[in-house]
């Protein structure tokens, strides 16, 4: 039996009618067509499916789609502001910060909330931020020197 | 050429779409009354199928249909590549008959309206299993355990003994022989996208298209063709992204011949996209050997003999090149050093657990990591610095061709040079005080020392399963916009990128005009795939060959519109010039005359010549489309193709040096450095380079200090998950201090000779070594991987 919930998404207000047992996932990709947000585990430890939960940074592959009533979404598809790229974006490509790009999406959001908590965190709390998100090709280190970029370009500061 | 691109770290330019979530991976296709297809798999290691009771799932409201084993017979057996003389090889299937040998075997494929109800009905089928005695240790499978195959009752796949030199009178005629026992510990690749398959058979056309997660988009065209018993012509393969593929989707899964078939019985678009637990389970793992080094050296610490006996562990069927990975490891024995006398013994077993097969490096870590534990071991029995034992062996830099006692000729390199520069920014002569200082005070600092040599560019096809070369065509459209199309398949290697960096500099374009596609059967001309460090020493020598094919023909057409001797015009900055002199004498050209309704190149703009002394190549383009004035015999268009094949491997090397300490009181190992010095050759793109190496560096931490696969004696996988199973994450990399030495390879005209592996090759050995000596105090000559805390902690408390 389905039930219907209303959130909004990057901004646009969502009505949908769901499966109780939807993971919010599979209801972003499969409903939504938002495709950038990635499963890579399905047990909440590689942090591919990472999107941003009423501003916290949350696994989407653990949380189910009914649960979402009321909140408000924003995935990689909605981080950048008016065709701007959000400095941790921007951090990512100028540092190079991606390979394969599958755990980009979800390691940007973590990334970008980590940085709306602290404007300017150290090599440790960096990593420890990204502690959740699991990246088989960069070694990390040119994802910690794009989240520098990002907060020397003051990202979390804006909002 | 002149240099605007190559050589220099220019930004990715695939990062857009992936940055921005817009990218497509198999999954992000959507295709119109798409079926998903879910997987019945063992949990068994060992059994015999009695019965499998399917009613109930085929009852269940979304199910569309169930195969089994026996519905699937007309589809071919999954192939192994590899033709090593009297190698067994069990039949294949891609669903399981009446046996299964592994957790993961998949039994039945389950056809349903949405991937929630596909997984559903997994559970409502009945599998009756009369369970059968396991083996799990390679060896107790080589000494007559269990039998898996009854067409192989001893369970070995192979046995081959490959080297050059007498290794028995190095070993009795040397002043030490040093053994020792050595594990390379079974890994699982861990691409964060894990394997999917989406195929789409269209009825009137009989055409069959597969997308699927692979490094090898034709050879996979190939093998379906043959498995499905579909014409090759009317299959096509579409590699979408690929996140990350690391070896493990250099392969021919039964899934994607399977997912293909069902779709051309069902007339719909199949989809099957791989949970993390079956990517855990069924998709191949990598290393898993178990050998016995002996090293034969004289008190001075020159090298005389290595001969090394290794049980490979194969698993219970072949992939794709499974047999052949352990003689890659046979191969590269030698290592960077002058050893007249090698032996490489190899027993390869079946055991009830999922294949080995390449992981990135694919038996070639393993060869490193036996010759450089060994010679940490030469160090320590003759208490010589390891770096000096290195050096001492060594071919010189005037020395190359350098040939191995493994059969191998290394193209270029200055071993040394490499070394030299490590331990200058490594501060190792202080490094060795502070560490006597260090250990006076009780702390246990280690520096671990790997000078390696890999093997890349695979390869000259004489060596290769299915050929080694390159393919590429470079066109240039009437606009200007110039195509390059690749056989390489980039998964994260950043090729669109260094790609276009060597044609923009090659056609003097902006690298803006350049699109490098690869991945689509249908659009590319065949090509071999991404894998082997190879894409840019091979895939990107015939793109530059490509180019200058390409140029020939424009250097002609531009001769001739210009009305000069093609001896006379000369290409710089995209542009053919005539020398100062003649362009005075240049002339007008006659209008073109365009008949009436030719409206395609009548809408096209009109290349003009009219009182030029110089055309860009751009210009030649249109021109060579609009076909109006070539010069006599000219084929219209511009576009050139070039399949490389490459002469002879390259050979990358470098010197890792790590620098650990390790926590007394919790056996914990941390990283205080890192040094990387390695030489890849020319460099198209410095930062692509850099991300490889420490990519390659973190997942030898892995090796060497966290990942594991386990199975426990019933062949259990303990490790079926991310918990379980651990990747390193964020915290636990070292301080990195990177550097290159620059060797051209004499193999290929770029001078490249590949970085895709170096770090898993290159760092492992250095990090085992720096544990091992931080323990030193304690008698530690050799520790197992993975070196856990742990391990440590025993050792130093006496445990």
């Amino acid at each position: 039996m389905k039930k219907a919930i209303n959130l909004t998404v990057n901004g646009v207000s969502r009505s949908d009618e769901v499966e109780p047992r939807m993971l919010m996932v599979h209801y972003l990709r499969d409903i939504l067509s938002l495709t950038g947000t990635h499963v890579g585990c399905e047990t909440s430890l590689c942090g591919a499916c990472t999107v941003l939960v009423d501003g916290k940074a949350v696994k989407s592959c653990t949380m189910f789609a009914v649960q979402a009533e009321g909140v408000s979404v924003t995935t990689i598809e909605g981080i950048a502001t008016n065709g701007e790229l959000h400095p941790v974006q921007e951090g990512f490509w100028e540092k190079h910060g991606l390979q394969c790009g599958y755990c980009t999406p979800g390691m940007i959001i973590a990334a970008a909330q980590l940085l709306d908590r602290n404007q300017s965190p150290s090599r440790e709390d960096i990593c420890h931020g990204l502690e959740g998100n699991l990246c088989r090709c960069t070694g990390y280190e040119h994802i910690i020197e794009a989240v520098e970029y990002a907060a020397a370009k003051g990202a979390g500061s804006s909002k | 050429m002149n240099n605007k691109y190559v050589g220099k770290p220019i930004k990715r330019t695939e990062d857009p779409r992936l940055i921005k979530g817009l990218a497509h991976y198999v999954d992000d296709i959507r295709l119109p009354d798409t079926l998903h297809v879910a997987f019945v798999r063992s949990v068994y290691a060992h059994a015999k199928i009695k019965s499998i009771d399917i009613s109930a799932a085929l009852a269940s409201p979304g199910v569309v249909a169930i195969y089994l084993g026996k519905d699937v017979e007309k589809v071919g057996p999954v192939p192994c590549a590899s033709a090593l003389p009297e190698l067994k090889v069990p039949d294949h299937r891609v669903l399981a008959g009446d046996k299964v040998y592994f957790v993961g075997h998949p039994i039945a494929a389950i056809v349903a309206t949405d991937r929630y109800t596909a997984r559903d009905a997994v559970d409502l089928v009945v599998v009756d299993y009369e369970d059968l005695p396991v083996v799990v240790d390679v060896e107790a499978a080589a000494q007559g355990g269990p039998v898996i195959h009854e067409k192989f009752p001893d369970n070995v796949a192979y046995k081959l003994t490959s080297g050059e030199g007498d290794i028995e009178a190095a070993m009795s005629s040397a002043d030490h022989v040093v053994k020792q026992r050595i594990l390379h510990n079974r890994l699982a690749p861990i691409a964060m996208e894990p394997r999917g398959v989406l195929a789409r058979y269209l009825p009137g056309e009989e055409e069959l298209t597969v997308w699927s997660s692979t490094q090898i988009p034709h050879l996979l065209r190939t093998q379906l063709a043959i498995m499905i018993g579909i014409p090759e012509n009317k299959l096509r393969v579409i590699t979408p992204e690929v996140g990350g593929g690391f070896g493990s989707k250099l392969n021919v899964y039964g899934e994607e011949a399977l997912i293909g078939w069902i779709s051309v019985q069902l007339g719909k678009p199949i989809k099957w996209i791989e949970t993390r637990r079956e990517n855990m389970q069924a998709t191949i793992h990598g290393r898993g050997q178990v050998g016995d080094i002996e090293i034969a050296f004289k008190n001075d610490g020159t090298l005389t003999g290595l001969r090394y006996s290794v049980f490979a562990d194969l698993g219970a069927y072949h992939q794709l090149l499974t047999p052949a990975i352990p003689t890659l490891t046979g191969l590269m024995l030698s290592g960077a050093y002058k050893i007249p006398a090698i032996q490489m013994n190899i027993t390869a077993c079946f055991t009830n657990k999922m294949a080995t097969d390449a992981y990135r490096g694919a038996g070639r870590p393993e060869a490193t990591y036996v010759v450089e534990r060994a010679l940490d071991l030469v160090a320590a029995e003759l208490k010589m610095d390891p770096a000096e034992v290195r050096r001492k062996n060594f071919p010189g830099a005037n020395e190359f061709p350098f040939h191995t006692a493994t059969g191998l000729d290394y193209d270029s390199g200055d071993y040394e040079a490499a070394l030299d520069k490590a331990q200058q920014l490594a501060g190792y002569a202080g490094l060795r005080q502070q560490q006597q200082k260090a250990r006076a005070e009780g702390k246990l600092i280690g520096i671990g020392i790997s000078t390696y040599v890999e093997i890349c560019a695979l390869g000259p096809s004489q060596a290769m399963p299915a050929g080694g070369w390159e393919s590429a065509t470079v066109r240039i459209e009437p606009t200007g916009k110039v195509t390059v199309l690749t056989g390489a398949s980039p998964h994260g290697q950043g090729q669109e990128t260094s790609f276009a960096q060597i044609a923009a500099d090659e056609l003097g374009v902006d690298l803006n005009d350049i699109t490098v596609i690869h991945g689509d059967t249908g659009v590319v001309q065949y090509g071999i795939g991404t894998f082997g460090s190879r894409a840019t020493a091979v895939g990107g020598t015939a793109v530059y060959v490509a180019i200058q094919k390409l140029k020939e023909k424009a250097h002609k057409i531009a001769a001739h519109m210009l009305k000069c001797d093609a001896s006379r015009l000369s290409f710089e900055g995209g542009k053919y010039s005539q020398e100062a002199a003649a362009a005075a004498t240049a002339t007008g050209i006659s209008e073109p005359v365009v008949p009436v309704g030719e409206a395609p190149a009548a809408a096209l703009p009109e290349p003009h010549t009219e009182g030029k002394s110089s055309l860009t190549i751009q210009d030649i383009a249109l021109a060579a489309h609009l076909a109006k004035e070539l010069p006599p015999d000219t084929e219209p268009g511009l576009s050139a193709t070039y399949f490389f094949e490459p002469k002879n491997f390259t050979f990358p090397f470098g010197t890792h040096i790590a620098v650990v300490e390790i926590d007394r009181e919790t056996g914990d190992i941390k990283f205080l450095n890192y040094i990387a010095v390695d030489d890849c050759g020319k460099v198209i793109n410095p930062l692509l380079v850099e991300g490889q190496v420490q990519g390659g560096i973190v997942q030898s931490i892995g090796q060497a200090m966290y990942e594991e696969v386990v199975y426990d004696e019933q062949g259990q996988l303990i490790t079926g998950t991310l918990m379980d199973y651990a990747v390193p994450r964020a915290s636990h990399i070292p301080p990195f201090k990177l550097d290159r030495t620059e060797t051209p390879s004499p193999v290929n005209p770029l001078g490249v000779k590949g970085v895709g592996e170096a770090g898993t090759i290159g760092a492992t050995p250095a990090i085992v070594g720096a544990i091992v000596d931080a323990l030193a105090p304690f008698g530690v000559k050799h520790l197992d991987m993975p070196i856990k805390p742990e391990a440590v902690w025993k050792i130093i408390n006496g445990h």
